[in-house]
């Protein structure tokens, strides 16, 4: 069977270069290992009748050029912004909710700061002015400071001209921003030690470094790419479950006339040095193409995928060193009751960072191979949205543990220290809200080990190698590599290891950089005449 | 403190003057004898044996050995026979040559890499994704090079058998003393030669047969002095002398490639991908803009510039690695890297590097040298190289 | 007026200070210095502190001073005389040692000992270094350009800088972003195996930060080894002969002979300002001086908030300053010893246990000995430090000046100065004395679990918090570079952006402590750029 493109995997940012590729009229198929589309984004049955998260909890960021393109809109993905954006579980029953609106988030802080009451409304826009700059560069092939040509000198001057844009203080604050520790740029902000706890987990989200470390103020900037104006940790989410979003994305592909195949995994590629000659797959079915998208983390697809000699020594090392390090474990509980807090908050974020030296520590714990005694929780409820998820009056609680690091200082991940991820967070929510473990009628534990067994995400990472300063923009997933192209012919990279570090995003640019080369290579044709 | 070879114990017995040198973090004698000018003849008369423990020596093994060792070297490792030896250069993904030496096929699987520069992380880096042991025998393996026209007759009277069939480039197990070695038909010196590779433990009665058998044939052990003209003789380059490393450049024109070291020839552009392949493809279609040649200086102007100051030509009898201009016209168009004053061919001699335009054997070019304190330019001709090239080397 | 007029007053006889004011005589300037403390050095002195022992009190080792200012204030004629520093040891916990050699050979042949893949990768990295070293100098010479001014200037000196960036090829480029980004432990985790070998090099990237080697931004400081050797001629790391304070006192010596005058005892309480220029000093007894030109070599907080009144600054100058970070996390302990430490992991019996190379004492002990004993230990280090207490087992990179300059103690009997961290200014509670000696014994403490005859051999100890730093120097939390090192303190944001460039916004008024571009080490390079700013001259 001959295809004009191989998409391989079927998460988010293989299914949309898939529904992209096929409206540009190729001939494409998905190939997915497993059996649901998805991947850290599904929607996966989790205990009998009973489906959650499977590990994701919100969409990110979905490029409005990519809505456009596809003709999807929000209704129709079942996508809601809930009101409360997160909330601060505190101790003694105690809440702090970051609300979608500045407005009221600002009246809420009132009562514990005036000053940060007042400073609210310009940080959110400071964050809204700083990830919008960010948002243009992630929306356009990813700067290569080193490249020559008119064209290249012409898109740096573009960026220049952005830059500039952002006026002479906007310049020397993003400057200044990108580099900083996440505890820094709040101590300078605010004096609550709840709201820097909980603004903080931005910049430390599934990270392995904690708020006191360099440049997470621009992981805070990178998930607050695509936000609403002004408004911190607001995320969409699907009603119905994140795998909405996979199921749509899926019948554009079909119905732009893309094959979707699943329970096809990928053996290897078969390259020649003229390039992708053909995929073939774990049964021993080969498909024949010259044009391979993998959407599976770099190091998967470099790595385990083409035969080594194609891959010169000191891009194996880069590919070598880039860091992943998972650091979240994914819990499912299955409760037969709500916690107590009412559902304007359940239905947003419910988190447990009650201030920004609680996340240090827990963070620190990482360092040395172990998990956090006090860990970082950031709990979503799916069913508060979309009660069909769950059997009557079960709700089904999504929690992603940090810092549970991949590798233990000790050891291998095992059925036990599973349990204990589980029984730790039992034990933290039951702290917040007494007799929850009573609430528990089932629950299941994975761990970055099965993350990265299930998901095939290296070292359990979620986004496919730490989103960290030296792994973004050029540098992203190694240098050299950043527009998709790889040295192979034929062979392109997409997913959230790819620039811009979130999936769709990556897969509209990935696609764009196989039509540009496809026109690149016809003009050509035209100018010589063949 | 420095490393001492396993040979110490009998090379620091005949030292004389103290003559001694670092090779790899090793103690080795430039010259035994207070001058190494009878250990140079040696090689070309009777025998000289060296001691080149310090050459870094790795073993790879396993079932992606050849498809390693062959995305790594130039030369298709495919077509080296097992009991084959093979010299060869290798390179970085952009083509420029990291390292040459020698790779000893042993058995379908199982070869040797003998280098100048340490290369034990390189082998990993490229390994990775592959089958293969790769194991760091530069300490564990001792080495003794025994080249000369007698060093046939030597070996054969200490391992007792014919040495006739091994032909140029081949190895062949054999026991000195009672002791396993290799011996491989190879040599540093462009004249017919043996080194013969041992355990370090056994590395002193291997050394006390051969120079008992080889003493009434005139045996000398010899020091860097003496090989260091003989390899200019056989136009042999030498890592750090005639050539900067790939990993060791500091700017682009420190860099060169196997075409720029008149190693082209070991270019196999038709195997499967390595190292280098996309760069040196091109070079291979467009030429290299540089050339490794001979040069030989002109003895009549040598002797006129020294007429001129009133002397009588003075050269020395050391080999040079000065780098000294070689000037086409009023242009300079390249540098010679080493050149010695040849007892043997009784020319002054040079490797040099100079732009292709310049590089047509015969071409008349200008050599620097300084004549008491002042610099004058000698004329110098391109010259093929070996400058000298034995039919016993390969018969 | 109470005293003559000159053209220029610097405020403090800090090494910068007094490069800055050497720079300025030299140029014609009628130069007045005035200097807190009885003597010149800032925190580069020498002090007797137990009789008969000479201290390098603060600042020990020598290497970034720039070699255009040892060439142009033509200081080895003044006494600048930096003796090298040869190796380093770092015991480890196991009885087992790593040591780092100033000889190739002989350090290939150490770290082969402790992995062969390391003892490779080892040249590769250095010789990254260097090109990296290589291509950072130019920015430390450079005035640093505002990326957000769109003046022809600017533009030219920024497209000069992109320029240098681009000449530099991809590889180099992309590393130098790596090593401007990345962990120390990440970056030195892409090279090596050997954990001993990590903890020691990245070490000496937290040096002075309120970082641990995990955290991002640590990476660039482990440039700062590698700086001094590309100046070829001038050794890398060493100690100027008879102390620290010899370097302050060669400048001295170059600023008087061209004519400045150093006044000593002299703290400046504020400066004088008239409609928004600066007119002169006033001393805290009230002497007032005037002068055109009034250069702060003190920190930015102390010049800054300190000063100048409030009113005469605008107020989100005012915002920068406060909010640049000036944690103190270093404390210095001076030992006064009557016999030289023996490290258990050096005697020779235990060296042959580990099969590494016998080495006489008097050869180890005359270069550094680093307690950086695994990545963890240092790491934890900082663990106490982030969370508010001193470090239990610190790191230290102890030196022993008297092994190299005899001079410095009574024959046969040592000074010792061991550089620790983490000691956080700010620990919880505060400083007290009680702290300090506490903080003093971990310090011992954890040296003897390395050389156990330490105990016996101290007859002298200093022990110096951030606390005791900030009140001899007057350095603000104790930062020992006027300012953290970070990449948001860096370059055109150092110390506040717009004020870069040695300027204030009072006119009249500039700054020249490390607390400007480039900042950092007992390097001149502030001094130099702001005389030569002041003068008008292009760098």
């Amino acid at each position: 069977m001959r295809y004009d493109v191989v998409v391989i995997g079927g998460g988010l940012a293989g299914l949309t270069s898939a529904a992209l590729l096929a409206k540009g009229g190729r001939r494409v198929i998905v190939l997915e290992r497993r059996d649901t589309l998805g991947g850290l984004h599904s929607t996966e049955e989790i205990a009998p009748g009973i489906r959650g998260e499977a590990v994701q909890h919100d969409i990110g960021w979905i490029p409005a050029s990519v809505m456009e393109a596809l003709a999807l809109d929000e209704a129709q993905l079942s996508l809601v912004r809930p009101a409360a954006s997160a909330t601060s579980l505190l101790r003694g029953g105690r809440t702090l909710t970051l609300w979608s609106d500045p407005a009221r988030t600002a009246r809420e802080l009132a009562s514990h700061s005036e000053k940060d009451a007042r400073a609210w409304g310009a940080f959110g826009e400071r964050v809204t002015r700083l990830a919008g700059f960010l948002q243009a560069i992630y929306e356009a092939p990813a700067p290569e400071p080193l490249a020559s040509g008119a064209r290249e000198v012409l898109a740096m001057l573009g960026l220049g001209r952005r830059v500039r844009s952002l006026g002479r203080d906007g310049i020397v604050d993003l400057l200044r921003t990108l580099p900083m520790s996440v505890a820094d740029l709040l101590d300078e902000t605010f004096e609550t030690p709840a709201l820097k706890g909980l603004v903080a987990t931005s910049g430390v989200s599934r990270l392995s470094q904690g708020p006191q470390s360099g440049a997470t103020a621009f992981v805070l900037l990178h998930h607050h790419v695509g936000a609403p104006a002004g408004a911190i940790r607001s995320r969409a989410i699907a009603r119905g479950g994140l795998g909405v979003l996979a199921s749509a994305l899926a019948e554009r592909a079909r119905s732009a006339g893309a094959e979707i195949r699943t329970n096809a995994a990928v053996s290897r590629i078969a390259v020649t040095e003229d390039g992708v000659r053909s995929v073939v797959l774990a049964n021993g079915d080969e498909l024949e193409t010259t044009l391979v998208l993998s959407t599976l983390d770099p190091r998967h697809t470099l790595y385990d995928l083409i035969d080594p000699i194609y891959i010169d020594p000191e891009l194996s090392e880069a590919v070598r060193t880039v860091r992943y390090r998972g650091a979240c474990a994914k819990v499912h509980l299955v409760l037969d009751g709500l916690p107590p807090l009412g559902t304007e908050l359940l239905e947003g974020a419910l988190v447990v960072a009650p201030d920004m030296a609680y996340l240090e520590r827990a963070y620190d714990a990482a360092k040395y191979g172990d998990i956090s005694e006090r860990p970082y929780l950031e709990a979503r409820i799916p069913t508060v949205h979309d009660a069909s998820l769950a059997t009557a009056g079960r709700h089904v609680m999504s929690v992603l543990v940090q810092w549970v690091p991949h590798r233990l200082r000790a050891g291998a991940w095992d059925a036990s220290r599973r349990e204990a991820v589980g029984d730790l967070v039992v034990a933290t929510l039951g702290e917040l809200f007494p007799g929850f473990a009573s609430r528990i009628v089932a629950g299941a534990v994975l761990s970055p080990a099965d993350i990265e067994e299930r998901y095939g995400a290296t070292e359990g990472s979620l986004t496919h190698g730490e989103l960290t300063l030296d792994q973004v923009l050029f540098m992203r997933p190694v240098p050299g590599l950043s527009r998709h192209a790889t040295p192979i012919p034929g062979l392109y990279l997409a997913g959230p290891g790819t620039h811009p570090g979130t999936s769709i995003a990556s897969a509209s640019l990935a696609v764009k950089a196989i039509g540009a080369v496809r026109r690149a290579r016809s003009g050509d044709r035209a100018a010589t005449g063949v | 403190m420095l490393k001492t070879t396993p040979f110490h114990a009998r090379t620091a017995a005949i030292m004389e003057g103290q003559q001694w040198r670092r090779w790899a973090g090793f103690l080795v004698a430039s010259a035994y004898e207070m001058s190494h000018e009878r250990e140079y003849h040696a090689i070309r008369n009777s025998a000289a044996l060296f001691d080149v423990s310090p050459l870094y020596k790795y073993q790879v093994r396993g079932r992606d050995a050849t498809r390693l060792l062959d995305r790594i070297v130039t030369r298709n490792v495919a077509k080296c026979q097992p009991c084959q030896v093979m010299y060869t250069p290798w390179c970085d993904p952009r083509g420029k040559q990291i390292d040459d030496g020698t790779l000893h096929r042993f058995g379908e699987n199982d070869y040797r890499l003998t280098s100048a520069d340490p290369n034990l992380r390189w082998l990993h880096q490229n390994a990775r994704g592959m089958q293969v042991q790769i194991g760091d025998d530069s300490e564990r393996i001792a080495s003794l090079s025994i080249q000369g026209p007698l060093s046939r007759t030597i070996l054969e009277h200490a391992i007792g058998r014919d040495l006739a069939g091994l032909k140029y480039f081949r190895l062949t197990n054999a026991t000195i003393a009672g002791i396993p070695v290799v011996v491989s038909r190879t040599g540093y010196t462009g004249d017919l030669g043996y080194e013969v590779w041992m355990e370090a433990g056994d590395a002193l009665p291997v050394w006390d047969e051969i120079v008992a058998q080889g003493r009434p044939y005139g045996i000398t052990p010899a020091g860097m002095l003496a090989l260091d003209i003989a390899r200019i003789e056989a136009g042999l380059i030498l890592l750090d002398v005639d050539y900067v490393s790939a990993r060791k450049a500091l700017i682009p024109g420190q860099l060169s490639s196997p075409f720029e070291l008149a190693l082209g020839w070991t270019v196999s552009i038709d195997k499967q991908p390595f190292n280098g392949k996309e760069a040196l493809a091109r070079e291979a279609a467009n030429g290299p803009s540089w050339s490794l040649v001979g040069l030989e200086v002109d003895w009549l102007t040598l002797e006129r510039l020294y007429e001129s100051m009133g002397l009588a030509p003075r050269l020395p009898t050391m080999a040079s690695r000065v780098s000294v201009p070689v000037y086409d016209g009023s242009k300079q168009v390249g540098y010679a890297t080493s050149s010695a004053w040849s007892p043997l061919l009784k020319r002054y001699i040079a490797l040099a590097h100079v732009e292709s335009g310049s590089a047509k054997p015969g071409k008349e070019l200008e050599f620097e040298i300084t004549v008491e304190h002042r610099r004058k330019r000698a004329t110098a001709r391109v010259r093929k190289l070996p400058f000298y090239d034995p039919p016993r080397k390969r018969a | 007026m109470k005293n003559g007029k000159v053209d220029a007053i610097v405020i403090g006889a800090g090494h910068n200070g007094l490069v800055c004011a050497a720079y300025l005589a030299r140029a014609g300037k009628k130069v007045l210095v005035l200097e807190r403390r009885h003597l010149v050095g800032g925190a580069a002195v020498t002090e007797e502190i137990v009789p008969g022992f000479k201290f390098s009190e603060f600042s020990y080792v020598v290497s970034l001073l720039r070699p255009e200012i040892i060439r142009e204030l033509d200081l080895p004629a003044h006494g600048l005389q930096i003796l090298p520093l040869e190796s380093t040891v770092t015991p480890m916990p196991n009885g087992n040692y790593l040591a780092a050699w100033a000889d190739h050979d002989e350090t290939r042949r150490e770290l082969y000992r402790h992995s062969p893949l390391d003892a490779d990768a080892y040249d590769e990295f250095g010789l990254l270094m260097h090109h990296m070293a290589h291509a950072v100098k130019p920015i430390i010479g450079m005035m640093p350009p505002d990326p957000a001014s769109l003046s022809p200037r600017e533009l030219m000196s920024l497209g000069k800088l992109g320029g240098h960036m681009r000449s530099l090829g991809a590889r180099k480029f992309y590393a130098l972003h790596k090593l401007m980004t990345m962990s120390s432990a990440d970056y030195l985790d892409e090279w090596f195996e050997t954990d001993v070998l990590k903890a020691t090099k990245a070490a000496s990237g937290i040096i002075g930060t309120f970082m641990g080697p995990r955290s991002p931004g640590s990476a660039y400081v482990l440039l700062h080894h590698y700086m001094g050797e590309i100046d070829g001629a001038f050794r890398a790391w060493g100690f100027q002969k008879g102390g620290t304070g010899g370097v302050s006192e060669a400048i001295a010596g170059a600023a008087r002979r061209f004519g400045a005058e150093i006044r000593l005892e002299a703290p400046v309480g504020r400066v004088l300002v008239n409609n928004g220029r600066s007119v002169g000093v006033a001393l805290e007894n009230g002497d007032e001086y005037r002068a055109d030109i009034v250069v702060s070599g003190l920190d930015p907080k102390r010049t800054f908030l300190k000063l100048v009144e409030e009113r005469e600054l605008p107020s989100d100058f005012v915002a920068s300053i406060r909010r640049f970070k000036t944690r103190g996390s270093s404390g210095k302990v001076n030992l006064a010893l009557s016999e030289l430490p023996r490290l258990t992991c050096m005697e020779p019996e235990n060296i042959a246990r580990w099969g590494g190379v016998p080495i006489p004492p008097q050869r180890y002990l005359r270069g550094a000995i680093s307690v950086s004993p695994t990545m963890d230990y240092v790491e934890r280090a900082y663990d106490d430090a982030k969370h508010g207490s001193f470090s239990r087992r610190p790191y230290m990179d102890v030196v022993i000046p008297s092994m190299i300059d005899p001079g410095m103690a009574p024959p046969g009997q040592h000074v010792m100065s061991i550089f620790c961290q983490y000691a956080p200014f700010a620990i919880d509670g505060g400083w007290d004395d009680a702290k300090r000696e506490a903080f003093g014994d971990a310090v011992v403490d954890a040296l003897a679990a390395f050389a156990p005859n330490i105990r016996r051999a101290i007859i002298g100890r200093q022990v110096l918090t951030p606390a005791d730093i900030e009140r001899i120097t007057g350095l603000t939390e104790g930062n020992i570079f006027q300012g953290e090192l970070a990449l948001d303190q860096l370059f055109f944001l150092r110390p506040a952006p717009g004020y870069a460039k040695y300027r204030t916004p009072v006119d009249g008024f500039y700054q020249c402590g490390s607390g400007t571009h480039p900042g950092g080490g007992i390097m001149g390079a502030s001094g130099r750029l702001a005389a030569l700013t002041i003068l008008g001259e292009r760098p």
